[in-house]
């Protein structure tokens, strides 16, 4: 697995990392849980095929700061500052998570502007009746074994990177969950399920099989709301994180959706 | 030297296995495990031993704010604060406090707590907690990522609303009101002592000394967990540029009094068992959401003081009863011993408001009545000079002039006694 390119962009928000790798159609992918710490073997296979962009949200490593946004409407425009700038409008997109949240959003708002869309395990709905877990409230560690099938590998994607300071990387750490915080707190009901009948483009939702955090009701419930064709897939022996925990698959059913 | 007594208002059933059936003591205690009959005669009884220890002489009375939380049933402190102001004369009424960023918009703390310094004749002691995970982000679904910008700008209003006389406008980053008009104001002038009870957070130490409020250091394990929180408060202040006034300085602590340590140890062991093994018996998963940790704090490397009670409390060998007194959890003994321990222990943090827990977890009222007693009768003369006279009191209630008090009762009783004529 070679490194990404790396780029540093100026956004309304601040100076963003931005990270490319491979050739072809563009492809951009927004973070889940603790942003992109470092290139993974998802991405890796992504870039197999295609160009992969990604970009970093505000308070997530390598991304400007988070301190500025108060609210839903401002991490739109962030994540909308973030597409421009990272050069993604009119390509391919990729959410996970948190980051699923804020794709869905910007392919609902600027549908011209989303080729297709994949998103894994998206935020942004709530259900009292079978309300998904809460992912703040785990006991030091815990983290880890709810959101992944392997625990170690999850935690390895979010340790320091070699050579960082620790101080700093708890730093960068602590941000990536208060921005994660700032987006979802305190119920993951970030309004989406409101917005998706503007969304037009063809739309894959993935999930892994053994997601702790989001009830598969949910996948099903935000595919009949948006409003353009869309599948929901389940990824086998993958939890929220199935791009971590089944890169090959994950990246597999990304690329036949996008190439359909 | 100020000694006020505190109290909790601890939920008094909770069954002996409740550690082992529960998860929780907070957040995600079943709600229908309380027995509004028992509250009704907790709230009663609790109320009667606050009125006993003010007349019994402590300077003030404190409540506290909790939500969802079966160790201090006090979501509203107010409301018994407002009962404590009819029914107590001269002691402060210490609300340590209102968890400011709760309150929509924090003009209510401003208005309620207005209300008390004019019911109360000028004796309020405002808190300005920012407080705990559990209450403010997990009961209360505030989001972490802000709630320390809200609070300062929740204080923000509040001390502007006291000082303004005339209609001002407010727009915040959170809060935004046209018509800020905080009716009534509180009697004290400029306003009421703020006081900020905190864990060891340096932002907390930074606005203390900024604004000149008192720090207190509120720990369920005592002295000991104290002093460094307490020290560097010290060391704020130093670096400040400010001088270190112990009124400027306060902290919990558990005490009970007896004729003996032996006989101490005998009364007080259960009462200290419920409230360390059950009350405290916390997840911690509810202790640190992204955010209620500040970035200068985590480079100070300080843990959070709720984080450690949480994680002892998941610890079986909290169970050891010595580990509760020894380590100082619980000073008890004699007078003379609580006494010596406390004068020591005052002075060398350099402490003047003393915050004591006479009642803890489901102590009774004739014990409470007791340690109040012993401790006001024969603990209280050893240590209330400390530091009097050797240095300004710029944080304690001014109250009002004897002449212009309304005594409760008083005014009703002269409007019937027109009436009869």
């Amino acid at each position: 697995m070679t490194k990404p390119r790396e780029t540093t962009i100026d956004t309304p928000s601040g100076p963003m990392r931005v990270w490319k790798k491979g050739k072809g159609k563009r492809v951009g992918v927004f973070a889940g849980i603790g942003g992109q710490p470092r290139w993974t073997p998802f991405l890796d296979a992504l870039a197999d095929s295609r160009q992969v962009i990604v970009p970093s949200l505000p308070g997530f490593p390598g991304g400007p700061s988070s301190d500025g946004i108060d609210g839903h409407l401002d991490w739109i425009v962030a994540a909308r500052d973030a597409m421009v700038a990272a050069g993604l409008c009119g390509a391919d997109l990729v959410g996970a998570s948190v980051g699923g949240a804020l794709a869905a959003e910007l392919a609902s708002l600027w549908p011209d502007d989303v080729r297709r869309l994949a998103l894994i395990a998206p935020f942004g709905l709530f259900d009292e009746a079978e309300p998904m877990a809460d992912i703040f409230a785990q006991p030091p560690g815990g983290l880890a074994r709810l959101v992944s099938n392997k625990p170690e590998a999850f935690d390895a994607f979010l340790a320091m990177p070699e050579g960082a300071n620790k101080m700093d990387w708890d730093i960068t750490s602590l941000r990536a969950r208060v921005a994660a915080a700032s987006l979802i707190w305190p119920l993951g009901d970030t309004g989406l399920i409101t917005r998706v009948s503007r969304l037009t483009a063809q739309t894959l939702i993935l999930q892994g099989d053994q997601d702790r955090v989001i009830p598969a009701a949910y996948s099903k419930r935000l595919a009949k709301a948006i409003n353009g064709k869309t599948k929901v897939r389940t990824i086998k022996n993958a939890g929220h994180v199935a791009e971590c925990d089944q890169p090959a698959a994950t990246a597999k059913a990304i690329l036949s959706f996008l190439d359909s | 030297m100020k000694a006020l007594w505190f109290h909790l208002m601890p939920y008094p059933d909770l069954k002996p296995d409740f550690k082992q059936k529960h998860n929780s003591v907070w957040v995600d205690l079943d709600p229908g495990m309380f027995n509004p009959e028992i509250g009704h005669r907790a709230y009663n009884e609790y109320i009667d031993e606050l009125v006993y220890a003010a007349n019994a002489g402590f300077d003030g009375v404190c409540v506290n704010e909790h939500h969802a939380n079966a160790y201090g049933m006090m979501p509203s402190p107010n409301l018994i604060a407002s009962v404590l102001a009819r029914e107590t004369s001269d002691a402060a009424i210490c609300v340590m406090g209102n968890s400011v960023a709760l309150y929509n918009p924090p003009t209510r703390v401003a208005e309620e707590f207005g209300m008390l310094d004019c019911l109360s004749g000028g004796r309020l002691i405002a808190g300005f907690p920012v407080g705990t995970p559990m209450d403010t982000c997990y009961a209360y679904g505030q989001n972490p990522a802000v709630l320390r910008e809200r609070y300062y700008e929740g204080i923000e209003l509040i001390l502007r609303a006291w000082k303004e006389d005339k209609v001002f406008s407010f727009n915040g980053r959170f809060n935004k009101q046209r018509y800020v008009n905080a009716w009534p104001k509180p009697i004290q002038s400029p306003r009421p002592p703020v006081w900020v009870p905190g864990g060891g957070s340096v932002e907390t130490w930074r606005m203390c000394v900024e604004k000149d409020f008192v720090y207190a250091n509120l720990s369920y394990f005592g002295h000991q967990a104290s002093k460094a929180s307490i020290a560097g408060f010290w060391r704020q202040m130093k670096e400040m540029g400010r001088e270190p006034n112990p009124f400027q300085a306060g902290f919990l602590q558990f005490v009970g009094v007896a004729e003996s340590r032996k006989e101490a140890l005998d009364l007080y062991r259960e009462p200290a068992d419920y409230f360390y093994n059950r009350c405290l018996h916390t997840d911690p998963a509810y202790a640190n959401p992204p955010g209620y940790t500040t970035e200068a704090t985590v480079r100070a490397s300080m843990g959070s003081q709720v984080m450690q009670a949480a994680q002892q409390s998941r610890m079986k060998a909290r169970a050891d009863q010595s580990d509760i007194f020894d380590a100082g959890h619980v000073v008890i003994g004699s007078p003379d011993e609580v006494a010596e321990t406390l004068r020591n222990v005052c002075k060398d943090m350099n402490v003047g408001n003393l915050m004591l827990l006479l009642h803890f977890g489901n102590m009774s009222a004739q014990l409470t009545r007791y340690n109040t007693d012993l401790f006001a009768r024969k603990v209280l003369p050893q240590i209330k000079d400390l530091f009097e006279g050797q240095w300004e009191n710029r944080w304690w209630p001014t109250g009002m002039p004897a002449n212009k008090r309304v005594p409760a009762g008083s005014t009703f009783a002269d409007v019937t006694g027109i009436a009869a004529q």
